[in-house]
């Protein structure tokens, strides 16, 4: 299946850019993020430390063993700074 | 019923503090709380970048928590984003109750969370560089506080 993931803030400078779409058979996050560090080394950059990543699943704040089958977009980026 | 707003352009706080009060029927209380762009020193702007539509989902259910726990006549959330200077305003929560107490933890409440469970992000702008603002673990301890 594919899916948009989205990067934001420090991920998104990491990674060099907002938004692509990515095809998957991951089952959960994690498995998206495994794929995703396979492919080049600015995205193990980005996932090098997982505690400093929030995920969202269809806008939705998630963790890291959510599943994402149907999912529409996956977005990874660092604790939130709102206010 | 919550009225969220995203935008990038600057809001009156006090236009927008008289309006709230004006529509807040039946309110015993109002309590407005805004958050400015602090200038400290060196600093040349603050670069906010947020989810769009996530940020809107975020703000709403913050929101509706707060209508949940307190019985409010209103809630308004306002979030820039984009380049600020600083002294802007950044933010803007008010809060409308029969009485004080509700209106002051109710504004507390959205304050805390949208601190750390809205997608927003800050980036501070000096002119020796830029860094972003690192999410304080006060900040998520505040939240076993409700």
């Amino acid at each position: 299946m594919a899916l948009d993931v989205l990067y934001f803030a420090w991920v998104r400078e990491r990674i060099g850019l907002p938004k692509e779409r990515i095809e998957t058979g991951a089952g959960d996050v994690r498995g998206l993020i495994e794929q995703l560090v396979a492919k080049e080394d600015r995205y193990a950059a980005a996932f090098a430390d997982l505690s400093a990543i929030r995920v969202a699943v269809d806008q939705e704040l998630s963790e890291l063993d959510s599943p994402i089958a149907g999912a529409r977009e996956v977005a990874f980026f660092p604790p939130m700074t709102g206010g | 019923m919550a009225e969220i707003r995203v935008q990038s352009a600057p809001f009156a706080y006090g236009q927008e503090a008289d309006l709230f009060a004006e529509g807040a029927e039946g309110a015993g209380a109002i309590v407005t709380f805004a958050g400015i762009v602090r200038p400290d020193h060196g600093l040349s702007a603050m670069e906010i970048e947020h989810y769009p539509g996530m940020t809107e989902r975020a703000l709403s259910a913050i929101a509706e928590d707060a209508e949940a726990r307190w019985q409010l006549s209103g809630v308004l959330v306002i979030h820039r984003f984009g380049r600020l200077a600083p002294g802007e305003r950044i933010m803007m929560v008010a809060t409308a109750a029969a009485h004080r107490r509700a209106a002051f933890e109710a504004a507390d409440f959205l304050m805390d969370y949208l601190k750390s469970r809205a997608p927003f992000w800050k980036k501070e702008l000096r002119q020796d560089g830029a860094d972003w603002v690192a999410a304080k673990a006060s900040d998520e301890d505040a939240l076993s506080r409700w």
